[in-house]
């Protein structure tokens, strides 16, 4: 079927419109019945993106299921998946009924929560499939709007100053991209993404403003690139938007933004960054790898001291991401596929270590670290869980954490010793905190009266994790599955990224 | 020989007959038995009529047809502004029927005003001539003075008018200043002539002077900074109705008198003009960004951000290229398009029957009409210029023209603004969606034709992410008249 990622991409959408039209009412039934659909959505849209998967050919690293159509401006709708981002897509789909599912005790505007997760989910999918520049920025930022909304209308205390920021920020960083895709769309004379992926964009070196710029134009653009892709993952130092937002936002919402919007900016380096600006990316490795290193030493030790549960984890994120730009700016095999495998791997545990703070924040209605204490006597399901979780955050071997960083380090260590050393001792660092946030919290005696009555997690809460807990086992068990898909795309992008290197380098000598 | 002159500019003479008639009709009739004139009466056949012959511009043939020496020009420049003027200057008055009614204002004077501006404004546009121009542009003036103090019993009326008239008497005495300089030096006032002259070689000082001048009164006209001081407090004085009209017709009018002398008498002259343009851009979009922060008031706020949004028309122009008219034209169209929708907010926003401009009403009030309020956050993310939305298209085409000019410098400037912009936009859906809640919220009572304007701009914005309605095409097309 050749509209397939297009009924993938807006059937959400559809579910939206349908409750925006149909459902009238703020009774309990009509509460439910918005729940319902929601879910009824996007399990349909995550068994319909399984044909997507089905019908990928992994041999070939070129683009699939492609799509087109006439757009305004020139431009052009075209949707298509290749190796890297087919999983993206997947992850999306899968995770987001499992997102309204932790939405199921919301009980104020429901009708809009739903809305709001379901043309996020339309705008998230969208990222993931444009083969467009001002397509894909549309997506890219329209899921703003709804993000923007969630944090705002269902976030705690300081949800408006967390709304504004996580908003300004990314927004300041995406529109230097917009100007930058311009500038390629008027020297490329398209904004087809294959075409412009093959696209030498001129990298002889230039001065503005009397400055000397390496790599030329070629640079500027990586770095317009990279101001909206850093903030977005986000690199250290423009991360700070993320543990306010984190805090902020209501558990769905901090499920949706750490599994699956921080990846757009792993995927927006994959997708524009390596292969379109060969050069430059070359010459800012150094850089990268700096902000990597910086990113994962530093918040690791940031975490160590947070007392709020969902700080710490949003900071541990920030540290996970690190090794992800580590890994794509050692322009290895390793070092990309452990990009990509780290992306999706973080997308399933930090997803469920979210959930596991909204479990107990559900009940006790505190994030403090301090409340807690002794979980597992009352609790014993819960704390098997959040084991589970910390070790695959902390990067344990037999979870999906552990190929992660194995293979980012890998392939860092091939680029540079010194910074696979550093980011090594942010692995020692991720156990300190995590295994200290879970002796916290499980572990010693259950002394706090107010924990006396907790009660474990219901049937509905470990149907939710129950997906999470496979996912993070299988893929550590037997990662082929992830790597065999994204291995040839990941080669084509290497290999086209080499000889565009080697081309230039001959050319200058 | 006459008669040909006189079908170019038809649908002036349509207008301005019409005027006189209401006028004559409005004085000469005596109240019926419920007490009530004619002026309501007067008010929709103006709409109508407005819309008619927008349409009919609209249809008529593509041909570039001069008048009376040329210094009258039909094109499909001018007749793309013609439609845009007509149809903005009709939903304001549309709208405002309520609002006059509530307000003891409905008087027929009102809408035979609102039919001279616009006469006045197709003038602007299609004006071939310094002294044509500035008849057209002293025409839609004078109106606009008279109905800013319309509501003559409140102070802050009066002294919007009178402020308007003051500032805008000095705005004309430059530019004729400007227009008797270059008149002086290029020995015309035709574009044509003043074209030939400017593309002999480099401009003389006179000419250089005189360019100027015309440019600072222009400019006062399209609120654009640093000429923009009685935008906020005219906005903020008029009556709301009249508020919406000075934020469509007029802003386009102007835009479209300002690309016509640029590109039509100085043409040859890009450099010259040029950096006037880009100082005036960058001055308008980051003073509508950063003064509109600290407005409580949602006049004065949409003040600021037409003043900001100007920045954003002037930047296509700077490009000084067929795309940078044509994404002027784009902008001012979406533009209008999402004021008229804004406007049709405003003007019902009430407590207790009495008028609110406090953006602090708008407390939580996605809970009390919960249509409106998605409305006007979809309208207001679209005047941030944020995707999906169509505002964000005005905002690329722009952003295009002045990349593609080699501006990259002012393009990226101008998305920084927008950043800063974002911010009180974003504040309006904030009170609307997760402020605290009002004891006393908004209650007015939104006419049927108030609502169907909001929503249709509203979906306009969202829809028109398929293909601007094939808005594109015709601004491409009436750009390209510019430059045969």
């Amino acid at each position: 079927m050749n509209s397939l990622l297009s009924l993938v991409t807006f059937l959400p959408l559809i579910g939206a419109v349908v409750l925006i039209v149909f459902l009238r009412g703020e009774d309990a039934h009509a509460r439910q019945n918005a729940k319902l659909l929601a879910l009824f959505t996007t399990t349909a849209t995550f068994l319909l993106s399984l044909f997507v998967l089905a019908g990928f050919n992994p041999e070939d690293p070129g683009f699939q299921f492609v799509e087109q159509s006439a757009w305004l401006g020139g431009l052009t709708y075209k949707m298509g998946v290749d190796g890297i981002s087919v999983l993206f897509v997947m992850l999306t789909t899968a995770l987001m009924p499992i997102v309204i599912g932790a939405c199921w005790n919301v009980e104020t505007r429901v009708k809009e929560y739903m809305i709001a997760f379901l043309v996020l989910e339309t705008l998230m999918i969208g990222v993931f499939c444009a083969l467009d520049l001002v397509l894909f920025y549309v997506f890219f930022e329209a899921g703003l709007i709804p993000m923007f909304l969630i944090v705002g209308i269902w976030g705690g205390k300081e949800r408006i100053y967390a709304a504004f920021k996580f908003f300004l920020y990314t927004f300041l960083g995406s529109v230097l991209m917009l100007v930058a895709m311009i500038a390629m769309y008027l020297v490329a004379g398209t904004t087809d993404i294959p075409t412009l992926l093959a696209y030498p964009f001129d990298a002889t070196p230039l001065a503005v403003l009397g400055i000397p710029i390496a790599g030329g134009v070629q640079t500027l653009l990586w770095l317009a690139f990279f101001a909206s892709f850093a903030v977005k993952l986000p690199m250290w130092p423009v991360h700070t938007w993320l543990p306010d937002a984190h805090v902020q936002a209501p558990t769905a919402g901090s499920v949706v933004l750490a599994a699956i919007l921080l990846k757009m900016g792993g995927y927006g380096f994959l997708r524009f960054s390596l292969p379109m600006f060969p050069i430059a990316s070359e010459l800012m490795q150094t850089f990268v790898f700096t902000l990597s290193v910086i990113a994962i030493v530093y918040t690791s030790l940031v975490a160590l001291v947070q007392e709020d549960m969902k700080k710490l984890i949003a900071y541990s994120s920030v540290a996970h991401m690190g090794f992800v730009t580590m890994g794509i700016f050692a322009f290895n095999q390793q070092g990309l596929d452990g990009a990509i495998f780290q992306m999706l791997s973080h997308g399933f545990i930090s997803g469920a270590l979210f959930l596991i703070v909204g479990v107990v924040y559900d009940r006790m209605h505190t994030r403090d670290i301090a409340a807690y204490g002794g979980l597992v006597v009352r609790m014993p399901v819960f704390a098997l869980i959040f084991m589970l979780f910390t070790m695959g955050n902390v990067g344990l071997p037999g979870t999906s954490g552990f190929v992660g960083e194995f293979l980012t380090l890998a392939g860092a260590f091939q680029a540079n010793t010194w910074v696979a050393f550093f980011a090594a001792t942010g692995v020692i660092l991720s156990a300190a905190y995590a295994l200290w946030l879970y002796r916290r919290v499980a572990f010693g005696d259950l002394i706090k009266a107010s924990l006396k009555t907790i009660s474990d997690m219901d049937r509905r809460e470990k149907w939710l994790f129950a997906p999470l807990v496979a996912a993070t086992l299988i893929l550590g068990i037997y990662p082929a599955l992830v790597l065999d898909l994204i291995g040839p795309s990941v080669a084509a992008l290497l290999e086209t990224h080499a000889a565009d290197v080697a081309a230039t380098t001959l050319a200058q000598n | 020989m006459l008669n040909e002159h006189l079908a170019v500019i038809a649908p002036e003479l349509v207008l301005a007959v019409a005027a006189m008639a209401s006028l004559m009709w409005g004085a000469f009739s005596r109240p019926g038995a419920d007490g009530r004139g004619p002026d309501a009466t007067i008010l929709w056949a103006a709409v109508v009529l407005m819309v008619a012959v927008g349409v009919w511009i609209g249809l008529s043939p593509g041909v570039t047809v001069y008048a009376f020496d040329a210094s009258f020009v039909n094109d499909g420049f001018a007749r793309f502004a013609k439609v845009l003027i007509l149809f903005g200057a009709a939903a304001t008055l549309a709208l405002s029927h309520a609002y006059l009614v509530k307000n003891a204002l409905m008087k027929f004077e009102f809408p035979v005003l609102i039919l001279l501006a616009s006469v006045g404004m197709m003038i602007m546009v299609s004006a071939s001539d310094l002294i044509v121009l500035y008849m057209g542009l002293e025409l839609q003036s004078l109106a606009a003075y008279v109905i800013a103090s319309f509501r003559r019993d409140s102070l802050r009326s009066t002294e919007a008018g009178l402020k308007y008239f003051v500032l805008g008497a000095l705005s004309s005495g430059l530019l004729l200043y400007g227009a008797s300089l270059v008149y002086g030096t290029a020995g015309t006032t035709t574009f044509a002539g003043i074209a030939l002259v400017a593309a002999e070689g480099p401009m003389s000082l006179g000419l250089i002077f005189g360019l100027v001048f015309l440019a600072a009164g222009m400019a006062f006209k399209l609120s654009a900074a640093p000429f923009h001081m009685w935008t906020p407090d005219v906005y903020e004085g008029s009556p709301t109705p009249v508020t919406a009209f000075f934020s469509t017709a007029p802003k386009v009018a102007a835009a479209g008198m300002i690309t016509r002398v640029f590109f039509d008498a100085f043409g040859a002259a890009v450099a010259d003009w040029q950096q006037i343009l880009v100082f005036l851009s960058l001055a308008s979009m980051f003073l509508g960004s950063i003064a509109a922060i600290g407005q409580r008031n949602i006049k004065r706020l949409m003040a600021y951000s037409s003043i900001g949004h100007m920045g954003y028309a002037l930047m296509g122009l700077a490009a000084g290229t067929p795309e940078g008219a044509q994404a002027l034209l784009i902008y001012m169209a979406i533009y209008v398009t999402m004021n008229v929708g804004v406007f049709a907010f405003i003007l019902n926003m009430e407590t207790d029957g009495k008028h609110v401009t406090d953006i602090a009403a708008l407390g939580l009030y996605s809970r009390v009409e919960p249509a409106r309020a998605a409305a006007l956050a979809v309208l207001m993310l679209s005047l941030a210029g944020i995707p999906p939305l169509v505002g964000f298209f005005a905002k690329f085409y722009v952003l295009k023209a002045a990349v593609d000019a080699g501006l990259v410098w002012l393009a990226v400037a101008g998305v920084i603004a927008s950043v800063i912009g974002a911010f009180y936009y974003l504040r309006i859906v904030y009170l609307m969606y997760f402020a605290e809640a009002l004891d006393e919220p908004l209650d007015g009572r939104m006419p049927v034709l108030h609502w169907a304007f909001l929503g249709a701009s509203a979906a306009a914005m969202v829809l028109g992410i398929v293909n601007l309605f094939g808005v594109e095409a015709m601004a491409a097309a009436a750009a390209a008249s510019l430059f045969q």
